[in-house]
């Protein structure tokens, strides 16, 4: 059924569809009204399931791991501060192979204090053994989600749905909800692997020496590399299962004979499908690759998406301070050893909720096209701002 | 252990006991369970809790989670308060050595006044830990939690007891057991339960039982069995600046004050 839904209230239902048996969660803009929304569902009795109201996010990650552990499906959302104050528990969800799935509404990393969006939340958290997934709009959004679940309990790798704070949470779409019918029979009960119970009892959680450390590393490692085939699959039975398809691990618009392509994820794609329009009209070979998936990254896929380009323009919400866009270092990892590797270039964008335009992205484009010198740069910059702020320095 | 039974499930915390007993891939533990981090048992186990609710399983197993006073005093202070304000039902065990032992020592909320360790080292300008140590019970009680006892390791027969009695109420329960740790106190091993016995008979770690906020026992020391706080201080390198120093002896005083106060307050002199 379609309806016109709120990003936040869109995403609640769609958890609701997945029945999850905990949900716990802390308070965090612009991540809230998932909560709320789920919280409703519980209240009215439409959502069978413990909600748990805790004192901070490191006990709602905590609680999911311990409800996960005894064999409940269980989900969690946050954002930004949440995600950091997490960190801990994060990694540890992951080393134990735990099947939890959570929604992150990315936004800005204090200092300073913003609320507003990018993705330096998540992408910080890259290395923590959580496969990450980035929507680029509201239906796509609701749909990872009921693929996270399945992806996550096959595999025993927990999962990080990604998806812009305010612009993707906040914004009202026409969204396709699907029937429980429909959901049900796409994600079956969650029957776990292991799980603590008396009538079996395991240990979990055990200290590994130097003697089996790596080896326990390395199988998850392993596994989060199989997880590529796993996405793909699911990607195949959810578009057989609902007709919907947003790429595997990678997607592409207008890519093809693209002399230039431009790289991204998330709700940038958006605006950037609209410059990439405008730029065609024009007669400017632009296309773009979305990537869906951060970890596992789709590093040969990537390959074979860019390999032809002249140029590769990847923009992004993020930085490593002192380095680049983090996505795009690992795009430059992919042509490692190749034997023609494109010109890769790096802008950082939209940092604090900073607005990207049409404008913006055609600015980039034609930058490169006229000139295809490989850089990093920092764009859309108050110049004057900058300017003050380096005198007083000085 | 033995007193829980075997229908139970244990969210233990990092620390000494989790080390050595699940060695990779050995496990002490004939029992569920799972260890997750240094300060969130509490939430593991509030998580396990509401799981076995959510699949109908509450009937299963009884929850317990484990930590040392580090762990709960300190840096998990946090996620066991939201347990407690929570309502789970969950039997929270707190192992009380008075330090962080399993990193060789360092002074945690639950070390006493004047002891020395490795982070309140006692020397001509310090006496060691410079802080009372945290009343942890009164702020469980606060809480309004279901039954909360102190117990000790000098009287495993009281712990199997509390163990027992706290598993028959529903609702969060608190059990601190003060453990004295050889390397850490500096005593013999041979005389760790007597140095056990002495913190109680002397007044200095009062063993009493709480419902619903209320005192409800208390264990009393026999006339013969009360020991001036010096029998329990001396033995111990952790106090042994105490003598060594001028002006220590005015520091055995204030122990022995205090412990004097435990004696009036909880009522723990035999008639």
């Amino acid at each position: 059924m379609r309806r016109i839904l709120e990003g936040s209230q869109a995403v609640a239902e769609s958890v609701a569809m997945c029945r999850p048996k905990v949900v716990c969660a802390y308070p965090i803009t612009p991540q809230t009204h998932i909560v709320e929304g789920l919280a409703r569902l519980v209240a009215e009795g439409r959502l069978d399931a413990q909600y748990v109201l805790v004192e901070a996010e490191f006990s709602a990650a905590s609680v999911v791991l311990g409800a996960s552990a005894t064999g409940a499906r269980a989900y969690t959302a946050t954002s930004s501060q949440g995600l950091l104050l997490m960190t801990e528990v994060i990694f540890n969800i992951a080393g134990m192979r735990l099947p939890v799935v959570m929604t992150v509404a990315n936004r800005a990393v204090s200092a300073p204090i913003n609320i507003w969006n990018d993705q330096q939340d998540s992408m910080s958290l890259r290395d923590c053994g959580w496969i990450q997934m980035y929507a680029e709009d509201i239906q796509e959004a609701c749909d990872m989600h009921i693929q996270a679940f399945t992806i996550a309990e096959e595999l025993n790798i927990p999962v990080m749905v990604c998806m812009d704070g305010y612009i993707l949470t906040h914004a009202m779409e026409p969204v396709e909800v699907p029937e429980q019918e429909h959901v049900d029979a796409y994600l079956p009960p969650f029957k776990p692997k292991f799980y603590l119970t008396p009538k079996d009892p395991i240990t979990l959680g055990s200290m590994a020496g130097p003697d089996a450390y790596m080896e326990i590393r390395l199988l998850l490692h392993q596994s989060m590399q199989r997880a590529s085939f796993t996405i793909r699959e699911e990607a195949n039975r959810f578009e057989e299962a609902f007709g919907r398809s947003y790429g595997d691990l990678l997607g592409s618009y207008r890519a093809e004979d693209a002399e230039l392509l431009l790289v991204s994820m998330g709700s940038l794609l958006g605006t950037m499908k609209d410059a990439v329009d405008e730029l065609r009209d024009g007669g400017h070979p632009v296309g773009i690759v979305k990537v869906r998936t951060v970890r596992p990254f789709p590093r040969t896929q990537l390959h074979d998406a860019l390999a032809d380009a002249r140029i590769v323009g990847v923009i992004e919400k993020d930085i490593s301070l002192g380095l680049e866009g983090i996505l795009c270092s690992e795009i430059r990892s992919a042509f490692c050893g190749a034997a023609r590797t494109p010109n890769i270039s790096s802008f950082v964008v939209g940092l604090g909720g900073r607005d990207v335009t049409v404008d913006n992205i055609k600015d980039i484009a034609l930058g490169l096209l006229s000139d295809d010198t490989c850089r990093v740069e920092v764009a859309g910059i108050d110049h004057e701002v900058l300017w003050s702020a380096h005198s007083e320095e000085e | 252990m033995e007193a829980a039974g075997p229908d139970v499930i244990i969210a233990n915390a990092t620390g000494c006991l989790e080390v050595f007993t699940t060695r990779f891939p050995r496990s002490s533990w004939q029992v569920p369970w799972i260890h997750s981090l240094f300060e969130n048992p509490a939430s593991v186990a509030s998580g396990i809790e509401v799981a076995l609710k959510a699949l109908g399983r509450e009937d299963e197993a009884k929850v317990i989670a484990q930590a040392g006073d580090g762990g709960t005093a300190d840096i998990g202070m946090g996620a066991f308060s939201g347990m407690l304000e929570r309502g789970h039902n969950i039997l929270y065990v707190c192992y009380d050595n008075e330090a962080y032992s399993n990193t060789g020592f360092q002074r945690s909320g639950l070390t006493p006044k004047d002891a020395l360790t490795t982070t309140s080292p006692a020397g001509p300008t310090s006496w060691g830990n410079l802080t009372r140590k945290k009343d942890l019970p009164a702020i469980v009680a606060a809480h309004g939690a279901a039954y909360i006892a102190t117990s000790s390791v000098g009287y495993p027969v009281d712990i199997t007891r509390k163990v027992k009695k706290a598993l028959t109420f529903t609702g969060p329960k608190y059990l601190q057991i003060h453990c004295p740790c050889v390397p850490g106190w500096g005593i013999e091993s041979a005389i760790s339960v007597r140095m056990a016995r002495y913190a109680i008979n002397s007044g200095l770690y009062p063993i009493f039982e709480m419902e619903y906020g209320k005192i409800t026992k208390v264990r009393k020391i026999k006339k013969e069995d009360l020991v001036g706080v010096e029998e329990y201080l001396k033995p111990q390198k952790r106090f042994a600046h105490l003598y060594k120093y001028p002006g220590g002896e005015e520091h055995i005083k204030a122990i022995q004050a205090a412990a004097d106060a435990n004696i009036e307050k909880y009522g723990l002199l035999a008639e």
